[in-house]
């Protein structure tokens, strides 16, 4: 099978994930749409080390793996201190950074 | 006279050239506390100035106990220093380093020698009387320790300047008698005129300090040094247009320090000051450094003829001026100011004589600080009794009433007109003839002052204390009290005696002052009684003059309206129109067109940029509208962006 | 061919996941959504000698971080849903927009990319097998990385830690505070302690009012978490409502049951409080 396909499905989960972003205001929604980004490209690369013979693309696979864990867990816990704080969870309302 | 010739010749045949050449000693023994000269009215005026009302009750005691501590210190000084050989009599007091910069350093150290003693004699001398009047005169203000402590700041800066051996130590005392003299000047803050006045003192001294000033820095070029012994003992070795420049600086320094021309004009305004003031800053002392200042510096003005030239010409137009002011005014401290301008006038003119007029400036600058003191405490001993009625017009008649007074006054009026033996005789004869050796030009200049004195002195002395009565107050003028008087017997019996005694009292004042001014031979150019007989003459020609015009007729209650002279004189010769005209309307000018350039052009350009940038951000603005999901369309953007610019770069 | 049977079953799944994490209300189902596209992503990576990754995307992803979220929205209220209003002017345009052009850049440089057809494999680059391949190149070439990234995985624990903690600023109220707060605060009936939920036959929950001794329902009974959200069934349930029936009845024995049963008034009365 051409490996071709799974870039573009790589492609189409990226756009997926980059259209949550910027649609949904749901801050976890919107956080679980760049967890997709990030797996899409995960996807890309694992594609590319496949298709090279370089086992480099599977290693920064998996060093995106551990720091987008690292990343969700310091997200999550500023989601929720947002919420606490403003019982709310759309990134919307945390606009105060303006004029 | 024969034996003054036969002293002079014998001087000038063992020692000629300038001054400066005197081997200068360590000082030891008692010349080893000539600090505590300058230390005791320091310390005074530290505790008046400091202690604050604690010390009102006796601050005028303190006041005075310091200055005449430092008065005894000098005496014992000058005894000390009479003891020493006559070429030994110099002595510098290392006291610590004051700047220390590479090359060019400063020490803190004090010069005795005849020529400082001389004035220290004289600032704590006169000081100290002045002290002791002041303590009857200020008695009703309520802020005399402050005064007083003003008044111990005067005498310390005064005595720094006088004992430095460095011109920027002594630049240190320049600036502090500046201080105190404006201080004292300003002293009733609460009228206009006399903080007025006291600005200006202080803004014209400013320009005088720049002459200083640029004289430090060309003898730091020049010479590497500021100190005495380095600068007058490499002047040799200078340029003669160095020393020129130097001494044209040195000079403008002495200008504005001494009420020259063209820096006149703030001295007839201090006399706002309260009038011991007057007789200790604006007559006495203060005023004559600028005197010290060119005689000290005789060894360059000895190798600069061109800066001695000027110093003649401003100190002959000087002169004429203020005796010309004098005849017009009617305020009495004002007549005597600028009676003091034309003394200072004769006195730098003699010091522009060189050497031959070194001695005589010095010997001036003594009887008249002693004169001129004399009748500015008469006069003040006349306001107090007058209640502070300073306008001749309304005296008249007072030497019935104020016996003392005016007894005292006489004496300083015959001394300043040059009567036989008063003290000014002496001194001012000596100086009309080393002028007329020098040339007639300012022979001539001398002897008209010397007859325009005569006629401003009689005509206040005729508006005070003769003719008509014109004072209209239901009290009855009064004599002042013996707190008051007694310094006014002891000036005046100075005023008498001074001159005959410094001149021919041990060895005299020529003698006592030659191993630090040199001395030189004149030649006059006709016998010296002709000349003593013409001098006098003009005198007399002076005092009937004002005879006629204020002795035998009424004198007037209303200005007259009086010729242009006058009018010119009254208007103090116009010296202030033409600062305003010549400098203060064009600075006013380019300070407003800069201040218009500076808020149209400059604020124009930084306010228009910051408007500018201000509406851009703005509008710009609108863009950060904090929500999260519309910057993340702008990264997606930018990432397409980024992708797109690279696909182009790497398209071929 | 077997993975190319794989790669049509599983990338439509993949796809679906995400789109139903972009379009479902709530962020639950979005959250299980995005699981089974991960799931799949772990099945692709398997099949593309990546056994190691598709492991670990399962374990840590699907099992960790998944769940992660999952705690995070039950926190949050999991049955909270969107709107789909758009609230900011011009957004959706310009989303449609940037990703669009996205779209096209990124398929642009994939069509004008010379890929090869075959895969190389990694059959030379993993000689004694996947994972001992990866171990090797993290702990050899990647080893300075690896430690990074650790300690990256520290400061964040020990970031959410600090974010998500709550400093106490009055000291806790003891019980013996407490009992004191409530007699001299509270009302005297309730110095007691507030009635327990009620259980009935029908209703075995603590969103059951107690009826009190005189048999009216107790509102205080039951959580007023439950009440705020609805989730608490109503007093009105509870009330005896006189049927006519039993009005006659007590039109009759009027005089034998002196102590009446609630009335309408208690009725309104009790209508006030709801």
């Amino acid at each position: 099978m051409n490996p071709t396909n799974y870039l573009v499905l790589s492609i189409i989960l990226f756009s997926i994930g980059a259209a949550g972003v910027l649609i949904r205001r749901n801050a976890l929604v919107a956080f679980m749409s760049v967890e997709l980004m990030l797996n899409a490209g995960n996807l890309a690369f694992v594609t590319f080390a496949r298709m090279h013979g370089n086992l480099d693309g599977q290693i920064v696979a998996f060093f995106v793996m551990v720091v987008a864990a690292a990343e969700v867990v310091v997200g999550l816990a500023i989601i929720v201190t947002i919420f606490r704080t403003r019982r709310s969870a759309s990134v919307d309302d945390a606009s105060l950074l303006k004029l | 006279m024969t034996s003054t010739l036969s002293a002079l010749a014998t001087a000038v045949a063992t020692e000629g050239g300038h001054g400066g050449g005197q081997a200068v000693a360590e000082a030891t023994g008692v010349f080893d506390l000539t600090w505590l000269l300058i230390a005791f009215p320091l310390l005074g005026a530290a505790i008046l100035l400091v202690g604050g009302r604690r010390t009102d009750k006796v601050g005028h005691l303190i006041g005075c106990a310091a200055s005449i501590a430092s008065f005894v210190m000098g005496l014992v000084l000058f005894f000390a220093m009479v003891g020493e050989p006559s070429d030994g009599r110099a002595f510098t007091v290392q006291l610590w380093e004051y700047v220390n910069a590479g090359g060019y350093s400063v020490d803190v150290s004090l010069l005795l020698d005849q020529l400082s003693i001389s004035f220290v004699l004289l600032i704590t001398g006169v000081g100290s009387l002045i002290h002791i009047y002041s303590i009857g005169y200020m008695e009703h203000d309520e802020r005399r320790r402050r005064f007083f402590g003003y008044l111990n700041l005067f005498v310390a800066a005064m005595l720094l300047l006088v004992l430095a051996s460095d011109y920027l130590v002594m630049f240190i005392g320049w600036e502090g008698v500046g201080l105190a003299s404006y201080l004292l000047i300003g002293f009733w803050q609460h009228k206009d005129s006399a903080s007025v006045a006291a600005k200006k003192a202080f803004v014209v001294n400013r320009v005088g300090d720049m002459g200083m000033v640029l004289a430090m820095a060309s003898m730091i070029a020049v010479f590497g040094s500021t100190a005495f012994d380095v600068v007058f003992s490499s002047a040799e070795g200078a340029s003669t247009g160095w020393l020129t420049v130097i001494g044209l600086f040195l000079l403008l320094g002495a200008c504005g320090k001494s009420a020259q021309f063209p820096l006149q004009s703030w001295l007839l305004d201090a006399m706002e000051g309260p009038t011991p003031v007057s007789a200790l800053i604006h007559a006495a002392t203060m005023v004559t450094a600028g005197v010290y200042l060119i005689v000290r510096s005789a060894a360059i003005y000895d190798l600069a003829p061109d800066a001695r030239t000027a110093v003649v010409v401003v100190g002959a137009i000087t002169l004429l001026m203020g005796a010309i002011i004098g005849c017009a005014k009617d305020d009495i401290k004002k007549a005597l100011a600028g009676s003091t301008m034309s003394q200072i006038g004769y006195m730098v003119l003699a010091a522009g004589l060189g050497p031959a007029g070194y001695a005589f400036a010095i010997f001036h600058l003594l009887t008249h600080g002693f004169f001129k003191a004399n009748m500015f405490l008469g006069a003040g001993s006349v306001m107090h009794g007058m209640n502070d009625e300073v306008n001749m017009r309304r005296y008249g008649g007072l030497r019935i009433l104020m016996p003392a007074t005016f007894l005292t006054f006489a004496m300083g009026y015959l001394a300043i007109i040059g009567i036989p033996p008063f003290a000014g005789y002496f001194s001012k004869d000596k100086i009309i003839e080393a002028a007329f050796a020098d040339n007639w030009i300012t022979g001539l200049a001398t002897l008209i002052g010397a007859g325009i004195t005569a006629f401003y002195m009689t005509r206040l002395m005729l508006m005070t204390f003769f003719g008509n009565r014109r004072w209209k107050q239901s009290e009855l003028p009064h004599e002042s009290p013996p707190v008051m008087t007694g310094p006014l017997w002891v000036l005046g019996a100075l005023s008498v005696v001074g001159g005959f005694g410094l001149l021919y009292l041990g060895a005299g004042i020529v003698d006592w002052l030659a191993p630090v001014t040199g001395e030189a031979h004149h030649d006059l150019p006709m016998p010296l009684w002709l000349l003593i007989t013409i001098t006098l003459a003009t005198v007399v020609v002076g005092v009937a003059v004002a005879w006629a015009m204020f002795g035998r007729r009424a004198v007037r209650e209303d200005v007259p309206a009086g010729n242009a002279i006058t009018v010119a004189a009254r208007n103090d010769l116009y010296g202030d129109a033409f600062n305003e005209a010549v400098f203060m309307r064009p600075g006013q000018y380019l300070t407003r067109s800069l201040v218009y350039f500076e808020n149209r052009g400059v604020d124009g350009a930084v306010v228009g940029t910051a408007t500018a940038v201000g509406g851009l951000s703005a509008r710009m603005r609108r863009w950060q509208t904090g929500f999260v999901r519309s910057y993340a369309v702008t990264m997606l953007g930018g990432v397409a962006v980024v992708v797109l610019a690279m696909l182009l770069v790497r398209l071929p | 061919m077997g993975e190319a049977a794989l790669f049509w079953i599983m990338a439509p799944i993949a796809v679906l996941g995400a789109l139903g994490l972009v379009f479902s209300r709530k962020a639950v189902h979005g959250a299980l959504s995005l699981a089974a596209t991960m799931i799949s992503l772990a099945l692709f990576y398997i099949a593309q000698e990546a056994p190691f990754l598709g492991v670990v995307q399962i374990v840590v992803y699907t099992g960790a971080i998944m769940m992660l979220f999952l705690f995070v929205i039950m926190l949050i209220g999991i049955d909270s849903s969107d709107s789909r209003v758009e609230t900011i002017r011009g957004q959706r345009v310009a989303a449609t927009l940037a990703v669009t052009g996205v779209v096209l850049l990124l398929a642009g440089v994939t069509i004008r990319a010379t890929l090869p057809e075959e895969p190389a494999g990694l059959a030379q680059a993993t000689p004694d097998g996947n994972v001992p391949a990866i171990a090797d190149a993290i702990f050899g070439t990647y080893v300075w990385a690896f430690e990074v990234v650790a300690a990256l995985l520290i400061t964040a624990a020990v970031g959410a830690m600090t974010l998500t903690h709550r400093e106490r600023i009055v000291a806790k109220a003891t019980q013996r505070e407490l009992s004191i707060k409530r007699f001299s605060e509270g009302a005297p009936g309730d110095a007691a302690g507030l009635p327990v939920p009620g259980v009935y036959a029908r209703h075995n929950a603590v969103d059951t009012p107690a009826l009190l001794p005189d048999g009216t329902p107790s509102e205080d009974s039951v959580n007023r978490v439950l009440v705020a959200r609805g989730a608490a069934r109503s007093t009105d349930e509870f009330r005896h409502h006189p049927t006519p029936a039993d009005i006659e009845a007590a039109a009759e024995g009027d005089a034998d049951e002196p102590a009446g049963e609630p009335g309408p008034d208690d009725d309104a009365s009790g209508g006030e409080r709801a």
